[in-house]
């Protein structure tokens, strides 16, 4: 663990997901935020999706495409009246592509306090072969 | 643009530069509208984070804001009879020996003052964190719940 920021967070809004292909389900879509990193075994995928449940979460990989996917339900409760709104709610979704080859079966994923945690294992690869020059 | 013709050697220079600038016109304003319809409804953010929606029902108010990630015990929550201050700070690990990929996620302080459209109870204030939401129910003050006025037939 390094160093605690120790800067004042700025305020942003949430980026809506600019599609021409249209969801079935009414509603705003929006990107969640991703940390990204690559260890020499894995790859690890933050996503902040905050008020989504496990159940709600949707993590598919399929030809290198890794999907997160997930639904918000709407916070207010039926006899609230807004008095004023300065963030919304909807649907997460983002669309990630592989470099690495990953192993399906070893995928983790967790989801505590809005925070996706993934973690995508890559497929061991042979240690590159060595090409021995000859020397006549 | 009918009075002359490209390549006659009779263009009307005043003309065209006339109709130029009547496009030119046009097309600020096609282009105007389009930007403006594209900004989305005002929001009246005070630009401080984090941001909050504000609601009510008879008896509370509530207010709702995003903090994935954060724990409990790194809110600060303060009321008076009319405001609220949200305050506290989001870590996010600094990971060694990785190679990142994307980092927009961001870590930092925070705090952030709320006026109450009315008066509230302080000592009855409950808060709650789940899933990255936080919800603040202030139950209001008897002097600005809305009473119902019964009226007398006669």
């Amino acid at each position: 663990m390094g160093e605690v920021s120790r800067k004042t967070l700025k305020p942003r809004d949430k980026t809506q997901l600019n599609t021409k292909i249209e969801q079935t389900k009414p509603g705003k879509v929006f990107i969640p935020d991703v940390d990204i990193y690559e260890t020499e075994k894995e790859i690890r995928l933050i996503a902040d999706m905050p008020g989504v449940t496990a159940d709600k979460v949707n993590i598919n990989l399929k030809d290198n495409i890794l999907t997160l996917d997930g639904e918000v339900e709407t916070l207010e409760g039926r006899d609230e009246t807004p008095i004023f709104k300065e963030f919304e709610t909807g649907r997460y979704y983002r669309q990630f592509s592989l470099s690495h080859v990953i192993d399906q079966s070893k995928i983790e994923a967790e989801l505590k306090d809005g925070v996706l945690k993934l973690t995508l294992p890559k497929i061991e690869t042979k240690t590159p072969r060595k090409i021995e020059v000859k020397a006549e | 643009m009918m009075g002359y013709k490209w390549g006659s050697g009779t263009i009307d220079l005043r003309t065209a530069f006339e109709e130029l600038e009547r496009i030119r016109q046009q097309m600020d304003k096609l282009f105007g509208d389009l930007a403006e319809g594209a900004i989305k409804e005002p929001t009246l953010s005070a630009g401080v984070f984090p941001l909050v929606n504000l609601s009510e029902n008879n008896d509370n108010y509530y207010v709702r804001a995003e903090l994935p990630g954060v724990k409990p015990e790194e809110l600060d929550i303060s009321v008076t009879a009319n405001s609220l201050i949200i305050s506290g700070e989001r870590k996010i690990p600094e990971e060694e020996n990785v190679n990142y990929h994307r980092r927009e996620r961001e870590a930092g302080r925070f705090s952030r003052v709320i006026s109450l459209p009315g008066q509230i109870e302080p000592e009855k204030v409950e808060a709650k964190c789940k899933n990255g939401i936080l919800t603040i129910i202030l139950p209001k003050a008897e002097t600005s719940k809305t009473r119902q006025v019964a009226i007398k037939t006669e």
